[in-house]
């Protein structure tokens, strides 16, 4: 099984998204509801800023000491009895992953709470290699059965209307046909699931906090499908991406209240599982993972987007977002923060999404860990368009316009009366067809432009 | 107190009518106002579409009309924030103000003497409300305040719609309106019918930029609204009706 892969640029899935005038009226309204939720949840607490200020700065130095908070990280784990693998690579950490299931003879593995795993592509890979994974949150087992990417890092199938996932209930899982109540359709979906949890011998769960001082980790879900799974397994894999280290365990008083509030409106999640050591017989392993992170480490202009504790709130705020849907980002995280993530993966690949924003600052607003992201979206614009990854119809359009605009006289030469700007605002790109006017009109051309009115009405 | 009047490119060619307001506007409150003809572009388009690299003449450029004033003023939050951001000249960016914050920061103006007896819709243009601050905005858990409805509420006889989404982008955002046009426009759909919902007669807000792609969708789906810039206004003595804000 594999994801299709897209061609498309941001704009034109965009485009492809907002044709469905209705989809895009819901999909933007479910969203601003979990915008609404979060500012009330995060007004209800009057420390909220300084939350925030805490949460960052604490972030900030984590990422300024990573190197030695992960030896720490990695020195208490293995004196709790986990092994501990260090993956440089997507394919790194498939390859661990695939080694400690062979081990053991396993040939399925129950998951839960993981973008990292989406990310690497662990499922295609174990699944080519005769290992079935079932994503066991109900989100991303819809999204796994209809072999698509999640659309949302909190709410994979956001983008589903409840017929469409009735329809594939139907399809895949025998269900009547038309069936479309959530309630329903949840409990349906709840047998299968809860079928995996007993034969699978092995779990592999995200992390959303990793306490260096002692060597735990901590996994926040709602549907609690990480602990069943975890607590049946006599194999437990954790995958972390090297960021989610918090130095001390009271630390988790601040992100813990941050992280729920902005990522649903809810005070904490319902569950918040500390992972410490195996039980009897258990064996425990966690990998970190590296992939791209130490690179964007050491972007100056860029790291602090590693602070990211991936609530979704910049998603759900996000306009751009809320009327465009995730899967047209063509990246596992989507929305804002994977506008300033992807870049650095794979720059060429992804060198639309820094564009696919309006740079409102909504987003930065509403980051739990204050990360200025339409700032960094702003000079992912400049890194991208100094590595050549413009159009050379937008560089010959660029240049032009500066240099036009550089001088006064420039500009009267080229028409600044002859209405220059008619032919060249908005903006000289692509734009053969004119798109501004396509859904809206020109501004009316004046008489006179604002100079020649001053210059008449008060002289040389 | 000499002032630099700093008219945006697009302003000066499609509303020379906001230039004049903001010019009588300034002029009415005490100011010497100049306008330094040889202006052309603060350099914003290029630098947001990534090419920051190329605004080397329009900054120079900037920098040489703008020399030797006590105060830069106009009538944009967007091309203020990129003079105050993105320039590179600290002398001149700490000078720069955005209308709305020279009326009520420096001249501290109490009464504007203006009326304008309409229903009067405001968009909040995100560079000036979350980037220059000239309004509270809804992300943060920190107490209200508007430097424009702060002016607004000293027109006679305006009355201020309440909007569902106070402070949500239009879609505008420079030449992403035309790169990704079919989201920039169904942005301005849905700000466009924020207003129509809730009975506002004239769109307002402190750039143009923001309203002349709000006028697109407007004038092309025909609705009963009117758009002018902020400085038209509060710059309006008794009139009768609203008046459109280009000159045919």
């Amino acid at each position: 099984m594999s994801y299709q892969t897209t061609t498309k640029d941001h704009a034109a899935l965009a485009e492809a998204f907002i044709k469905d005038e209705e989809r895009v009226d819901w999909h933007d309204g479910a969203l601003w509801y979990i915008r609404e939720k979060r500012d009330i949840a995060s007004k209800g607490i009057p420390e909220w800023e300084e939350l925030r200020e805490a949460a960052s700065q604490i972030k900030s130095n984590v990422i300024s000491n990573l190197h030695d908070y992960l030896l720490q990280f990695e020195a208490n784990l293995k004196k709790n009895g986990i092994v501990v693998h260090w993956a440089d690579t997507p394919q790194e950490h498939n390859e661990i992953v695939y080694a400690i299931l062979k081990a053991k003879e396993i040939n399925q593995m129950v998951k839960s709470k993981s973008m990292l795993t989406e990310e690497c592509g662990l499922n295609e890979y174990l699944e080519e290699r005769g290992i079935g994974v079932i994503n066991s949150d109900l989100g991303e087992y819809i999204q796994q059965i209809d072999n698509e990417p999640p659309s949302h890092i909190v709410l994979p199938c956001i983008h589903k209307r409840k017929e469409e996932i009735g329809e594939l209930f139907h399809e895949h899982l025998g269900t009547e046909k038309g069936l479309s109540d959530p309630t329903k359709l949840t409990r349906v979906a709840r047998k299968p699931l809860r079928n995996v949890f007993m034969p699978r011998r092995a779990a592999l769960t995200g992390v959303n906090f990793a306490v260096a001082e002692t060597g735990e980790y901590v996994v926040c879900t709602n549907e609690g499908n990480a602990d069943m799974g975890a607590h049946l397994s006599e194999v437990q894999i954790a995958s972390m991406g090297l960021e989610k280290i918090i130095p001390q365990k009271k630390h988790l008083g601040i992100f813990l209240r941050l992280l729920a509030r902005s990522a649903t409106g809810q005070p904490i999640t319902i569950y918040s599982s500390h992972f410490k050591k195996p039980r009897e017989g258990q064996e425990m392993h966690l990998i970190l993972v590296n992939a791209g992170r130490t690179r964007q480490l050491g972007r100056p202009d860029f790291q602090n987007s590693l602070k990211c504790i991936k609530c979704g709130a910049c998603m759900n705020t996000c306009p751009v977002y809320r009327k465009s849907g995730g899967l047209s980002y063509h990246n596992t995280i989507s929305g804002p923060i994977g506008a300033i993530l992807a870049p650095n993966l794979d720059m060429k690949r992804h060198a639309d999404l820094p564009f696919a924003s309006t740079l409102c600052g909504s987003c930065s607003n509403v980051c739990p860990v204050k990360i200025n992201i339409h700032d960094q979206l702003y000079k992912w614009r400049q890194e991208i368009v100094k590595e050549g990854h413009a159009s050379s119809t937008k560089v010959f359009g660029m240049k032009a316009m500066a240099w036009t605009l550089s001088s006064s006289d420039k500009l009267d030469k080229a028409g600044r009366a002859g209405r220059w700007f008619m032919q060249n605002v908005p903006f000289v790109v692509n734009n053969k067809l004119n798109p501004w006017y396509k859904q809206r009109d020109m501004p009316e051309g004046p008489k006179e432009t604002f100079t020649e009115w001053y210059l008449r009405t008060n002289g040389d | 107190m000499k002032i630099a009047l700093f008219i945006p490119c697009y302003v000066d060619q499609f509303y020379p009518k906001v230039g004049v307001a903001t010019l009588e506007l300034l002029e009415k409150h005490g100011c010497e106002v100049h306008f330094p003809p040889n202006q052309t572009c603060c350099g914003q388009p290029m630098a947001n579409s990534g090419f920051e690299h190329l605004t080397h003449g329009c900054s120079d450029l900037f920098a040489k009309n703008f020399q030797g004033y006590d105060y830069i003023v106009c009538p944009s939050g967007s091309c203020t924030l990129h003079i105050k951001e993105h320039l590179g000249v600290p002398e001149l960016a700490e000078k720069c103000y955005e209308l709305t914050e020279f009326l009520v920061d420096v001249l501290q103006v109490k009464d504007l003497k203006a009326s304008f007896p309409f229903r009067v819709g405001l968009h909040q243009s995100c560079h000036g409300q979350r980037g220059l601050k000239l309004a509270q905005m809804s992300e943060l858990n920190a107490p209200p305040f508007s430097k424009v409805e702060q002016l607004l509420s000293q027109v006679e006889g305006l009355e201020l719609v309440t909007l569902d989404r106070k402070d949500e982008c239009c879609g505008f955002g420079g030449t992403f309106c035309v790169a990704e046009e079919a989201l920039s426009v169904r942005m301005g759909q849905d700000r466009v019918q924020d207003h129509v919902k809730n009975g506002t007669q004239v769109l307002t807000a402190s750039d143009m930029s923001c309203l002349m792609h709000l006028e697109g969708i407007i004038r092309r789906q025909k609705l009963p609204i009117r758009v002018m810039h902020l400085a038209e206004i509060l710059n309006s003595v008794k009139v009768k009706e609203p008046q459109p804000v280009s000159l045919s």
